[in-house]
């Protein structure tokens, strides 16, 4: 097809075509066309079909506020649903598809809601579907999900990248028209730090649209010679393709650089688009204004537009929607698009002008004090008919309409922070207030100054006050001479009797819907809002809502800045979720933490899982084992047998020092501290000032004045900030030092009867292992395998006669090879996480399962612990009523009446005979597994009074899973209850 | 001398590098490191101390001092990182116990942290994408500690062309992987 | 948010970690005839001011300093930013 609406001149790049493809058919067009430029220069006015009736749509704008020529742009992973014609740049070989629409555009079924428009009114989906309620899932929601709505996604993973970065400047300026364009100008010259960000490819918003002059050139010229100069300024970072979406606190912006969206895939390592966070000392707004609807009849046809988008079609992209255009306007803007037309060729058939004033024309028909009274062609404008001054209805055919209803300013992110607009008269119009967001001013057309000369002054004033309050001096450039017509309009709004006229045109809502609306008593422009969806679409109502307003105004009988306005939130235009998650998914959705030993598990076939961000090995499968089970089995039992090692890297380690080092633990662990000998270790329960269990662990006294405290792997960072918080906060003249030591020191456990023997291979002469010596709870710094330093425990979580060693994490990976080496002649096994959970539920240890945030040390059996003789963290709540109940929750063991059940964590505890009801609980199952030592399985809960219940048979259920049956209440110390192992 | 073979952050026996359009990323396990925190009571006779150590000042906030063989950074009130290097200065955290004696705290944190320096042009591009530092107003010799990708880090200024990023040792795969992708980005 | 550290100047808020109101300094004696009582009261009350709020914020990602900051909870307007330790000590803490 030929490009029959293209015309000369323009800002297109004609030695570059294009081909491109819309639904099946294939077009041409140029380089700096959008997606709608190029197929209107096509003749194609019909892009869309509305989201609730189907209605055939075109585009309306030229721009981001398009509600209409909204499209599915690129096909397979890279589809992209709603995506508006009139901003995407064209490349070679897009192709996009119509949407919401079946079997094809021209030729919709849905259509058919069209015709039933009456039974979709506002407030038809509340009215309708009440009940029965079973058939809202099954019926209803289908349907509707079904026949309304816009694109489809891909259900594909996105294959770009998208990412986040961070900016700093003296000023951003938002908006690269007149007004931007000349604050840049004034802030660049000065040596202040700008940014100035565009949403459009083209920086110079009107400028690039417009026919007059700028300082004796066209104001696309003068606009791209300015880029030049701006971007040869080192202080001044000029970024088109960005468009600011948001106002935050303290002069930070979310802009969104969409670096790759004008080429057919990214390039290699490129992102897609980039949100960029801005933190700026000042910020100019010069978003500029856009041109608001008339309503009326039937003014939703494909070629329908406004005029303002007729002539930046006409200008920029050297297009026309159509050979015959009249115009409807209620101010002078109409008539320059006449005039623009009228010198490029086109036939301007009419321009209807509401005001008895109107200009007149020698290049065209003004018809005075006319008003549109109704419109036709289906799938796109043949002819309007006209109603005359002096009565009777003139018939005139034209293949596109120029509507305009005055101007808006783009005070969007004027609100983003709770400011409300204020009407001004003589615009007819909202304009930003003074409760603007801190930091924030704002010039041009967003500020209501209209005229060209206006905008490059208000520009270039805002400019200077911003950097005089900097205390930057600035000296004002020479400004080009420009344009300085005055606003001459006249408000009107809509035509009374329109019926089937389209005030929201994404979401279908019409003049009639919010008389509807008020009819049933929606008073508040908030409800109107929300009942109708008036601007409640992608485009957020950037065409609509002053409409909206204007006709709720008048049905009210109020004045429209009494109706109020609704609230603009960010983002300022749809943005894409991927940029919002950056790089943060898949396996990058947060860090990866791997331990020491980590290489080495892979060689050995280990299974990992994640613990918090860690990876750590779960088991480590020998050549035969088909089943979890059957490893961690193995593990448990050779371990117990023998000897087994455990990387423990992950648990937290804190370095503790000062003179107060042990009067700060004593005051942060709820048992005692100070006393701890030198060369010993001791276990510690952390509370929280409410008495519940922050976190446990051990303290290791390596001097008088300083401690190494562990943590469990997942509290490390609370506990961390927790003793930062005690050591500023609560004591600040304690002499002590805090600092995390989690990475540096790769730890292993070697626990077994034959950990010792293993152990006593690696370590250096004059290390003495024996009980005397290093006895159970012993801490030392010590070298191993001929002088590396080290430090060893004697601790146990396992039960075991165990060693807890640790060495410079680079020296991790060689350990473990070394232990595994010298463990041979004992067979040793590597153990995982499942077989360390094993062995500690066979001894009754606790975990984050018991410190589940709810639970106290008396509930965990430790009550003793929290000393009564000192002040520590926690210990005067621990003593609340509330938690020292007679039947509060105890820590038991559980074991199943018949062996063969399984005790699952998450069953609930019921004294048998009792209903299964919730106020019949008597506690639940935190922690279980299979006990290769018991040959059962076992389990650890908490159970009420649970600690006087020893013996006891009770019912163990979980409802979702069918579980119940028989446990007996046993101590929680499974195996080697004396613990006499450990002390070997 | 102990026979146990060290690994790098990135897990192999080499120290590992990247190179993007003209900027490198280098693994650099040639630091030793300890913290340094004033006890109570003696913070001036740390700074003194430490500004013997350093030939100059202790550094002050956001300040990075280089000297030979030590360097130091602050990290918060009256806490420094040392580094030297680790060739000849393994043991740096019990050198500087004899030389702060009672005046300080001081912990071993060679293997905390993993050390990447980063040097070409572009490398303020490339932090543009990684962290909320104002890169561009960032000096030579300024130490700013910030996220990357959710990661604690320490980002130093040795050149207007070269910049040193430290971050946990156990995470540094995840943090070499976001400064590679930023490269590929940026540059 | 921008909060401005008294000694590393303006940082992002993202930085921080927030806690709550800080009247948490001022933990009370637990050796008061009627601790339990103040310690509820410390525990568990909490003005929720419409204005200005002296509120505790943790350089996490920073010094590790916490820090005061009086923020206008309407506006979140900060009006001053100090450290915790200096402010604790100042209202007499010590050990």
């Amino acid at each position: 097809m030929s490009q029959k609406n293209r015309l000369d001149g323009g800002l297109i790049d004609r030695s570059e075509t294009w081909s491109f493809r819309f639904d099946s058919q294939y077009y041409k067009g140029h380089k700096g066309d959008t997606l709608a430029s190029a197929l209107l220069a096509n003749g194609v006015r019909l892009m869309g079909r509305s989201f609730k009736y189907h209605r055939p749509r075109g585009p309306m704008t030229a721009g981001s506020e398009e509600p209409n020529a909204i499209v599915e742009l690129r096909e397979g992973a890279r589809k992209e649903p709603n995506t508006r014609a009139t901003t995407i740049e064209l490349y070679d070989g897009l192709r996009a598809n119509s949407q919401n629409r079946w079997p094809s555009l021209a030729f919709d079924a849905m259509e058919v809601n069209d015709l039933l428009s009456n039974f979709f009114a506002a407030g038809f989906y509340y009215k309708t579907f009440m009940w029965p309620a079973a058939f809202w899932e099954k019926v209803y929601e289908p349907i509707i999900r079904r026949a309304a709505g816009l694109g489809s996604l891909s259900l594909q993973d996105d294959p770009d990248g998208y990412d986040k970065g961070f900016l700093h400047c003296d000023l951003l300026i938002i908006g690269g028209g007149p007004a931007g364009l000349a604050a840049a100008l004034t802030a660049g010259e000065s040596g202040a730090r700008v940014i100035l960000c565009d949403e459009d490819f083209l920086i110079g918003g009107r400028l690039n649209l417009e026919t007059y002059e700028v300082g004796g050139m066209t104001g696309a010229a003068w606009a791209a010679g300015t880029v030049a100069r701006l971007q040869a300024m080192p202080n001044v970072r000029v970024m088109p393709r960005t468009t600011v979406i948001g106002a935050f606190d303290h002069g930070i912006y979310g802009a969104v650089e969409r670096v790759s969206d004008h080429l057919a895939v990214p390039e290699d390592g490129k992102p897609r688009q980039i949100l960029w966070r801005i933190t700026s000392k000042r910020a100019l707004l010069c978003a500029g204004a856009t041109e608001r609807p008339i309503v009326f009849e039937n003014n939703d046809r494909p070629g329908i537009m406004q005029t303002s988008a007729i002539r930046a079609y006409t200008n920029r992209w050297a297009t026309t929607p159509a050979q015959q255009v009249a115009i409807f306007t209620n101010n002078d803007d109409g008539h320059r698009t006449a005039s623009d037309l009228v010198a490029k060729g086109v036939e301007v058939v009419s321009v209807i002008d509401t005001r008895a004033d109107a200009p007149t024309s020698s290049d065209y028909d003004v018809i005075a004090r006319g008003v549109i009274d109704q419109t036709w062609g289906r799938l796109g404008l043949s002819q309007i008919e006209v109603k005359m001054p002096k009565g009777g209805i003139r018939r005139i055919k034209c293949g596109a309409l120029g509507v305009s209803g005055g101007w808006n300013p783009n005070v969007h992110l004027t609100c983003h922070q709770g400011g409300r607009p204020v009407w001004n008269e003589a615009l007819a119009a909202f304009v930003p207030s003074g409760t603007l967001p801190p930091g924030m001013t704002v010039a041009g057309a967003a500020n209501g100054v209209f005229s060209t000369h206006g905008a490059l002054q208000s520009g270039a004033d805002g400019a200077k006050a911003i950097l005089a309050d900097l205390g930057i001096k600035a000296s004002a450039p020479a400004l080009p001479e420009a344009e300085d017509t005055p606003v001459r309009i006249t408000p009107f709004w809509h035509v009374k009797t329109a019926k089937r006229a389209w005030v929201d045109q994404q979401n279908d809502v019409t003049a009639k819907d919010i008389k509807l609306a008020h009819q049933e008593n929606y008073v508040s422009v908030e409800h109107l809002k929300r009942y109708t969806t008036l601007g409640m679409a992608t485009d957020q109502g950037k065409t609509s809502n002053i409409a909206g307003l204007a006709i709720m105004a008048e049905v009210a009988g109020k004045a429209i800045p009494d109706v109020g306005t609704t609230m603009f939130r960010p983002p300022y235009t749809p943005t894409a979720m991927g940029v919002f998650a950056g790089r943060a998914w898949g396996m990058e959705v947060r860090p990866t933490r791997l331990t020491p030993s980590h290489k080495w598990a892979e060689e050995q076939g280990a299974v990992f899982t994640e613990a918090g961000l860690w990876l750590r090995a779960q088991w480590y499968p020998k050549p035969g084992e088909t089943h979890w089970r059957q490893s961690c089995d193995r593990e448990v039992m050779q371990t117990r047998k023998s000897v087994g090692i455990c990387d423990v890297t992950s648990l937290g380690k804190i370095d503790v020092q000062g003179a107060d080092a042990a009067a700060f633990l004593n005051k942060v662990y709820c048992n005692g501290m100070a006393k701890l000998p030198v060369g010993k270790v001791r276990y510690g329960l952390m509370l929280r000032e409410d008495g519940i269990v922050m976190d446990d662990g051990t303290a290791a006294r390596l001097a008088e004045d300083h401690f190494v405290v562990t943590t469990t792997t997942a509290k490390a960072v609370q506990v961390y900030r927790h003793l930062e918080f005690v050591r500023q906060c609560l004591c600040p003249r304690m002499d002590v030092q805090l600092i995390s030591t989690t990475d540096a020191w790769a730890q292993f456990s070697v626990a077994g009867p034959n950990s010792r023997k293993l152990l006593e291979k690696i370590v250096d002469d004059g290390v003495d292992l024996s009980n005397d010596a290093f006895p159970f709870m012993a801490c030392a710094e010590i070298t191993i395998c001929g002088g590396l330093r080290a430090r060893l425990f004697r601790i146990s979580f396992s039960g075991e006669l165990a060693y807890e060693i640790a060495v410079p994490t680079r020296y991790g990976d060689a350990l473990v090879r070394r232990l595994m080496q010298a463990g041979e002649e004992f067979d040793v096994v590597p153990y995982g996480l499942e077989a360390l959970n094993v062995m500690r539920i066979e001894k009754g240890h606790v975990t984050g399962n018991e410190l589940n945030g709810t639970t106290t040390a008396l509930n965990l059996g430790m009550g003793r612990m929290v000393s009564k003789a000192k002040d520590s963290i926690g210990s005067k709540l621990s003593e609340r009523p509330g938690l020292t109940e007679p039947d509060a929750l105890k820590l038991v063991g559980l074991k199943p009446v018949n062996p063969d059940h399984k005790v699952p964590a998450g069953a609930h505890l019921m004294t048998k005979g009792d209903k299964v009801t919730a106020s019949n609980d008597q506690g639940y199952v935190t922690s279980a597994c299979y006990s290769p030592n018991l040959g059962c399985h076992i389990a650890l809960g908490f159970l009420k009074s649970g600690d006087t219940r020893i013996g006891e048979t009770i019912r163990l259920v979980s409802p979702l899973t069918g579980v119940d049956h028989e446990v007996e209440v046993v101590s929680p110390h499974f195996f080697d209850p004396e613990g006499e192992r450990l002390r070997a | 001398m102990h026979d146990l073979a060290p690994l790098c952050a990135l897990g192999g026996a080499e120290p590992h590098t990247d190179q993007v359009a003209g900027v490198t990323l280098t693994e650099n396990p040639g630091h030793g490191l300890a913290s340094v925190a004033a006890r109570l009571g003696q913070e001036t006779a740390c700074a003194d101390h430490l500004g013997t150590l350093l030939g100059s000042d202790a550094p002050g906030v956001g300040a990075w001092v280089r000297s030979d063989p030590m360097s130091a950074f602050w990290m918060g009130p009256d806490q420094w990182m040392v580094s030297a290097p680790f060739a000849t200065h393994e043991d740096l955290a019990a050198q500087l116990i004899q030389r702060f004696g009672t005046s300080a705290s001081i912990t071993e944190q060679t293997d905390a942290w993993v050390w990447f320096d980063m040097q070409g042009d572009g490398v303020e591009q490339v932090m543009q994408l990684c962290a909320n530092i104002d890169i561009e107003k960032m000096p030579v010799g300024a130490a700013a500690r910030s996220v990357i990708h959710y990661m604690g880090v320490y980002v130093l200024r040795s050149a207007p062309d070269a910049l040193s990023i430290l971050g946990g040792r156990s995470s540094a795969g995840s943090l070499h992987h976001a400064l590679l992708t930023a490269m590929k980005s940026a540059l | 948010m921008i909060i401005n550290h008294p000694l590393l100047g303006p940082r992002d808020s993202s930085e921080f970690v927030y806690l709550g109101d800080a009247c948490l300094i001022n933990r009370p004696d637990w050796q008061a005839d009627d601790a339990l009582d103040q310690f509820i009261e410390y525990g568990h009350t909490r003005d929720n001011p419409a204005g200005l709020h002296r509120e505790l914020w943790y350089h996490e990602q920073g010094d590790r300093s916490w820090l005061v900051v009086t923020r206008n909870t309407v506006t979140h307007e900060i009006t001053q930013v100090e450290l915790a330790r200096d402010v604790a000590r100042a209202e007499g803490r010590s050990k």
